[in-house]
């Protein structure tokens, strides 16, 4: 063993480490130091700051000049880079989450010292003036990205921010100048231009004012040549300015569709996309946001993840992450179970927390739609797609583990992940089975609500999976959405609309394509006896109305779409649909008024679902329609479309006395042929009419669809009619006209 | 999914009292409904009996698995118990073992505890009892038998074996595919 150490005999010793900087730092600094703010106390950050400000100042003044304000006679209007950019990056840490990304540059710029905070602040806005930041915010901002940008990434970067700010100078130059002072002035700019990054305003100035549009020879010689990456980033940047001042900056004769086609052409080899890709996004997003969701998707998401808080809590779980080496921060206001994961020294995938079930890995959106479903103790969930399990363990940490869930996934393979994810989160309410989700409603019914996690072409989250770039195509959106469509009325079918606590479903994918979303639901409106009711989400972009030629119902704006780039989450797309009735309206209208009279099929344009439908309707409907269509009848009145369908059943329904009877006899004779459904048709609306008064203003309603329809099947029926029955039917059209 | 028969049942038992003893009575009356094992595909699952009846409408074939699955029966009907059954030893556990910080990995990559690695033990831990094994700060992170006694424990030189390891926690990662 070594030399114990005896307290008693006290070592001389010298001045230690840190007794010399200290030391040290005050005498240096007395020599440098001209004592500007004399009574203001400094910290010593401040001081050290203080030495190096009157350091640069002795630098030639060139830089100063170069860098403060022009002193040559462009100082009016053209303004230095660097401050617009600090507020560039401030607004754009501001669009995506800000809650830690604004903690982030708090820290940046106070520092860790908590003296002159006021001081320091100060300090730092001269300081980024003259001096150069040291890196501290753009390193902050690569931090919040989550991970460093490639050297390509960073210059598009700045070059996006640049362009963003060149309308604006660009606006004073066109204001102010004419092109040859301009000119004069680049040539002037080029000799003083010893930066590249801080003076990009002015680096783009070299290149021609006017974005000159390439000839179509030229373009077919650019395929051959393989451009430089770089210059087609300038052009797509030059291109892009162009189109959004079109009037102002465009060549003469050009038009604005070849401006385009070279735009098109320009991403899809910059970002590597497909060209039907690139024209579907051009479609959705306008320019500027079009090359920020293209930046946004080369870059990943951060690393988020949930709290399970069956085991754990939030505070206790983030201390524990954090004395293993974890970077963590709350994820938002917006959810009191997420954090978010900036670096960690342990695999976060991995450590003894995760193994313990106290968390899961799940990106940030994949926690909206059980937001907005909302599961309540002691209800029954389906949850339809639910590999690889974040969202039915998220759903059972709402209700607490009562209840009971039913997690069905189509691939055997994936169902493992969800076992495993089941188990290890403590989830005891789960039953966990491989279905088709088209099947669903057979298996089971009746559930409190249902989530829908649709498969998808997975537009939103290029970021994880670049090959969606380019494997993506026309054939396999319109089959996703095929898919979609079955599923969710499977869904719709599921659930029970009498359910005292629910009957909601939420409908969600990981996509931003309109044919995946909003038609789906709008499909889905005009099928079922559903509406869509307000998600709960309060941030995200409202889903779109009418979308090129489509027109899709209005209430499709209470459905909400994320973005990458604005919300610095995976692409996605969430509606809460809530069901009215548990009966399923016949698909086209001129037969809803058959469904009552007969179980049979009527002509062929009638679909074949509807007859096992109109059989599940009539028992189903039967029991329950003095207060269906006393409740149809109020809903009828708030909205329109949805209740078309709605307004027809109430009606049919409400002609129940005098039809019942009716029903029983003609079910007896009228069989097979089928002519007789129309006569009864007839007879029993006229009948509608005469007994019921109040129907006929909903009859109205419903009669000006109906008519164009009845003449489509009266002209197929026409054909197998007999001679008689024919006159019969005229006579009574005319009187229903002449009625009306 | 059927009920278990007597045999299986009394094999079942044998093995849990080995961790819980006579707990197991707490498993089945729980407060909040009763609960009961099921197999399915060799396995034995715990669930409450609302979800019996609703599990009961899936075809077997297409029932991948209900509540919580306890173990499985093998091929000569002898019952191992999984990893998945941690939740439900853990609180009811007689005898626990307390590793420290250092080994805690080891254990979770599947090794045996050593002396080295022993934080606590209960007293009186007979040899070949079944414990559960928890972290310092009191976090399940598996299950195994004891090597040694308490007392023997105590002499017993740093580099030998004190808990056999029979499930832990890394299980989640190393054979996911195999928990069902």
């Amino acid at each position: 063993m070594g030399r114990r150490l005896d307290p008693t005999v006290k070592v001389k010793r010298g001045p230690g480490r840190k007794a010399r900087k200290q030391k040290g730092a005050e005498t240096e600094l007395s020599k440098f130091l001209v004592d500007d703010d004399g009574p203001k106390k400094l910290s010593s950050r401040a001081r050290k700051r203080a030495v190096k400000r009157t350091q640069v100042t002795k630098e030639p003044k060139q830089e100063e000049t170069a860098k403060k304000g022009f002193s040559d006679e462009n100082s009016e209007w053209l303004k230095p880079a660097q401050r617009k950019r600090k507020i560039e990056q401030c607004e754009e840490d501001e669009d995506s989450d800000s809650q830690w990304e604004e903690d982030d540059d708090d820290d940046v710029i106070e520092g860790l010292d908590h003296k002159g905070m006021e001081e320091e602040e100060d300090d730092d806005d001269d300081d980024e003036d003259m001096v150069d930041d040291y890196g501290a915010d753009e390193g902050g901002e690569q931090d919040s990205d989550g991970e460093e940008l490639l050297p390509i990434e960073k210059a598009a970067k700045k070059q996006k921010k640049q362009a963003s700010m060149k309308p604006e100078s660009d606006d004073d130059d066109d204001d102010d100048d004419d092109d040859d002072k301009e000119e004069e002035q680049d040539d002037l700019k080029k000799d003083d231009d010893g930066e590249e990054e801080e003076d990009t305003v002015q680096a783009n100035f070299h290149e021609s004012e006017q974005f000159k549009l390439p000839a179509a020879a030229e373009r077919a010689k650019e395929g051959l040549l393989l451009m430089d990456l770089q210059t087609i980033h300038q052009r797509i940047k030059d291109n892009v300015d162009v189109l959004s001042h079109f009037s102002e900056k465009r060549e003469e004769g050009k038009e604005r569709s070849e401006y385009l086609s070279l735009l098109r052409s320009d991403l899809c080899t910059y970002y590597s996309y497909n060209d039907f890709l690139i024209s579907k996004l051009m479609d959705l997003f306008p320019l500027s946001e079009l090359i920020d969701f293209l930046e946004a998707n080369e870059i990943h998401r951060p690393v988020t993840i949930r709290t399970n808080t069956l085991k754990t809590r939030r505070r206790d779980l983030a201390q524990a992450l954090i004395n293993r080496g974890v970077n963590l921060d709350p994820l938002g206001k917006w959810s009191k179970v997420g954090l978010v994961i900036y670096d960690s020294s342990v695999p976060i995938g991995a450590t003894p927390e995760y193994l313990a079930g106290q968390y899961m890995l799940q990106g940030a959106s994949s926690f909206l739609p059980v937001m907005a479903l909302s599961p309540q103790e002691g209800e029954s969930v389906l949850d339809m797609s639910a590999a690889p399990g974040g969202k039915t363990t998220y759903m059972a940490q709402l209700m607490r583990n009562t209840g009971m869930i039913v997690a069905n996934d189509a691939n055997a393979d994936r169902l493992k992940s969800v076992v495993g994810n089941i188990h290890r989160l403590g989830v005891t309410n789960a039953v966990i089975c491989n279905y088709d989700g088209r099947q669903f409603p057979k298996v089971m019914g009746g559930f409190d609500r249902v989530l829908l996690d649709a498969p998808c072409s997975g537009t939103g989250v290029i970021s994880k999976d670049p090959a969606v770039k380019t494997s993506k195509d026309e054939a396999d959106i319109l089959r996703s959405a095929h898919l979609q469509k079955e599923l969710i009325l499977s869904a719709i079918d599921s659930v029970n609309a009498d359910s005292s606590s629910g009957g909601y479903l939420v409908y969600c994918t990981c996509s931003i394509m309109v044919e995946e979303n909003e038609w789906v639901v709008d499909y889905a409106l005009k099928k079922r006896n559903v509406k869509l009711v307000p998600t709960g989400l309060d941030f995200g972009k409202e889903g779109f109305t009418r979308f090129k030629e489509r027109r899709f119902h209005p209430s499709l704006k209470l459905s909400r779409r994320f973005y990458p780039h604005s919300h610095n989450m995976d692409g996605f797309f969430v509606a809460k649909l809530k069901k009215l009735s548990n009966t399923i309206p016949t698909a086209p209208k001129n037969t809803e008024n058959e469904v009552e009279s007969t179980k049979m099929e009527t002509a062929a344009s009638s679909k074949q679902i509807q007859k096992p439908e109109s059989k599940e309707q009539k028992p189903a409907s039967t029991p329950a329609k003095s207060n269906m269509g006393k409740n149809q009848k109020l809903k009828q009145k708030k909205s329109e479309p949805p209740t078309k369908k709605a307004g027809v059943e109430s009606q049919n329904k409400k002609a129940d006395g005098p039809k019942k009877a009716k029903i029983a006899k003609l079910d007896g004779e009228a069989s097979k042929k089928v002519e007789k459904p129309d006569k009864k048709q007839k007879v029993k609306e006229q009948n509608g009419d005469s007994t019921k008064g109040v129907e006929e203003e909903e009859k109205k309603k419903g009669s000006q669809f109906k008519k164009k329809n009845k003449s489509k099947k009266r002209n197929l029926r026409m054909k197998r009619m007999g001679k008689n029955k024919f006159k019969k039917l005229k006579k009574m059209l005319g009187q229903q006209e002449s009625g009306q | 999914m059927r009920p278990l028969t007597d045999e299986e049942t009394k094999t079942m038992f044998e093995k849990l009292s080995k961790y819980i003893g006579e707990n197991i009575k707490l498993l089945i009356d729980r407060p909040d409904g009763t609960y009961c094992f099921r197999l399915h595909n060799d396995r034995v699952y715990y669930m409450s009996e609302k979800i019996l009846k609703l599990a009961t409408n899936i075809s077997r074939d297409k029932l991948v698995s209900v509540g919580t699955c306890f173990g499985k029966f093998t091929k000569t009907l002898k019952f191992r118990l999984h990893i998945t059954a941690l939740d439900f030893l853990a609180p009811y556990a007689k005898f626990k073992v307390w590793v420290k910080p250092g080994s805690e990995q080891s254990f979770l990559y599947g090794n045996h505890v050593m002396k080295s690695g022993l934080g606590r033990i209960t007293e009186n831990t007979s040899q070949y009892q079944g414990v559960v094994v928890y972290s310092m700060s009191d976090v399940p992170l598996g299950f195994g038998v004891a090597a040694k006694t308490t007392q023997e424990c105590r002499k017993v030189d740093p580099m030998s074996i004190v808990v056999f390891h029979q499930a832990d926690i890394g299980e989640y990662i190393r054979s996911e595919d195999t928990l069902t």
